[in-house]
């Protein structure tokens, strides 16, 4: 069902990566709305969550931010068919695990997504790669009021949007960025930004992994705390802890060249070498040596058009991506082999590592 | 990275790291990715806080008020289960409860973000169509035929009044 979403060749997360953007992979903002005049779906009989369901789907289906874009009842999905749309971002662990009458949108460049019957009657998602709070904001303000023009939407001037959990109360608006942090991590920094982010009501988590490491260094980076605060504050206070950390990040590697250049450089090296020739590759090996190849490529030892690259492959590298594409029913260990495979082919074709670029910097 | 954050549930590194402040207290919760799992926190977007602590931070208080949402009919006990609430209209139902409970969860209690404005005036013109139409059933049934047409007046007003906000929204 999903082969129009995995076969895009306009899909804003694995096609679209931005140029010249180290330590930011993407922008995500999503909205927590309810109808006024029906139980949030926990609470939701089988036939009000489908009534609420088809009311939603018929409003969603003639804006024009969904042309040309599909739904997918979520009962109708495979376990498999959820967990890609899953490590696309397109929807979440709790929808993946919902009882039926839930459901999805996705736009046609994968950037809009709007769940329904999740936690709430609808989760509004819009994503864009590299960094842009604003622009992102902007286009789901603008879809949240076609809709609000469509639905009646469950508010109190007191209190504002009302969720099933208090936690997304007010704004209901959770805004992310996805940040590739291996300086920080590998000059041991990263604690001290998880405590000191901690404390501004920002929660930090490690985003691959079926393991326990933060694996490929990749970071989602969010806000908490919804009600109180306008949207523009929420988003201008995380924009500039946000930009903190960049700049700490960018710091870390500056400093980890200066002083263990050549260590750096052995290790960018390998890990090449064994993307170009392993046999057998596990899923948290892999995003831990394409995180390296990412640095590579911020470092000018690999072309920046190779950049779109990397980012696809940290998506098409996933568990449930290698399984849809080698066919339902296959090991865990096949999918090693699978895994190292399409990697293999994909760097082979890449040009040799240019060390001289970074010698000069160092 | 990590190396001194163990889950606090089974000892391996942590990389889930969440933090609340609860009844003045700052818990802080770090727990590995299967833990973080287990407990339905791995999704970013779809995690509840309170859904972790409520087990242990939201049991029922003595002596506390048992109230049902007349919507919905949640109860408190369900609500300090959960952490969940069942309607919109829970939000009246429960606001002392709930009253503390978001000054600790957030920056402040007062909404101050986006307002839904169409949606609110169309909810308002609804309820006053409503009003009208009774009104004008109730003036019929009186053969108040006067008021009756007074009233189908106002009706016809307040629809154009509509059509034209739904044109320029
Ligand atoms: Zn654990
Ligand atoms: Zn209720």
């Amino acid at each position: 069902m999903i082969e129009s979403i995995i076969n895009s060749d306009k899909a804003e997360l694995t096609q679209n990566t931005k140029k010249g953007a180290p330590v930011v992979l993407s922008t995500r903002v999503r909205l927590a709305r309810n109808l006024v005049d029906a139980p949030f779906p926990e609470r939701a009989n089988m036939a009000q969550r489908s009534d609420l369901m088809a009311r939603c789907a018929n409003q969603i289906a003639d804006l024009s931010q969904m042309k040309n874009g599909a739904f997918f009842d979520v009962a109708e999905l495979s376990d498999l068919e959820r967990q890609v749309l899953l490590e696309r971002h397109l929807i979440s662990r709790e929808l993946c695990d919902s009882q039926s009458g839930s459901g999805v949108f996705i736009n046609k460049d994968q950037t809009c997504s709007v769940m329904i019957n999740e936690e709430d009657h609808l989760r509004i998602q819009f994503l864009k790669t590299g960094f842009s709070l604003r622009s992102v904001w902007k286009q789901i303000d603008r879809f949240d009021s076609s809709l609000e023009n469509e639905l009646d939407l469950a508010f109190s001037s007191e209190f504002g949007y009302l969720t099933a959990c208090p936690t997304n109360l007010g704004t209901g608006l959770r805004a992310s960025v996805m940040l590739h942090l291996p300086g920080l991590v590998i000059s041991n920094n990263m604690d001290k930004v998880i405590r000191a982010v901690n404390q501004l009501g920002i929660t930090v988590r490690g985003l691959f992994g079926e393991g326990s490491d933060a694996t490929g260094h990749v970071f989602q980076i969010s806000n908490q705390q919804t009600l109180g605060e306008s949207e523009e504050e929420i988003l201008s206070r995380l924009a500039s802890v946000f930009k903190t950390i960049i700049d700490h990040e960018i710091n870390a590697r500056f400093k980890y060249l200066e002083e263990n250049c050549a260590c750096l450089l052995d290790q960018i090296g390998r890990a090449f070498g064994v993307l170009k020739n392993a046999y057998v590759l596990n899923s948290n090996e892999a995003m831990n040596l394409l995180s390296l190849m990412r640095l590579a490529v911020d470092l000018e030892m690999l072309p920046e058009v190779n950049r779109s690259d990397i980012d696809r492959l940290f998506i098409e590298c996933q568990p449930g991506h290698i399984q849809y594409v080698a066919g339902e029913g296959i090991e865990a260990d096949a999918r090693d082999l699978c895994r190292a495979k399409t990697l293999r082919e994909e760097f082979v074709q890449l040009p040799a590592l240019d060390f001289d670029k970074v010698n000069k910097l160092g | 990275m990590s190396e001194n954050l163990k889950c606090s549930h089974c000892n391996k590194p942590a990389t889930v790291h969440l933090t609340q402040i609860v009844n003045n207290k700052i818990i802080k919760v770090d727990l590995c990715e299967s833990c973080a799992q287990a407990k339905g926190v791995t999704d970013s977007e779809g995690y509840s806080l309170a859904d972790l602590l409520s087990k242990t931070n939201l049991t029922l208080e003595k002596g506390e008020a048992r109230i049902a949402c007349p919507d919905c009919g949640l109860t408190t006990a369900d609500f300090r289960r959960t952490g969940r609430l069942g309607c919109a209209a829970c939000y009246r139902s429960f606001v002392t409860l709930l009253q503390p409970v978001l000054e600790d969860m957030h920056a402040g209690t007062a909404h101050k973000g986006k307002i839904p404005k169409v949606a609110l005036s169309r909810q308002t013109s609804m309820a006053k169509l409503n009003d009208l139409e009774n009104a004008l059933h109730r003036a019929i049934a009186e053969e108040a035929y006067e008021d009756a047409a007074k009233f189908r007046d106002e009706i016809q007003a307040c629809k154009k009044a509509a059509e034209y906000e739904a044109i320029q929204s």
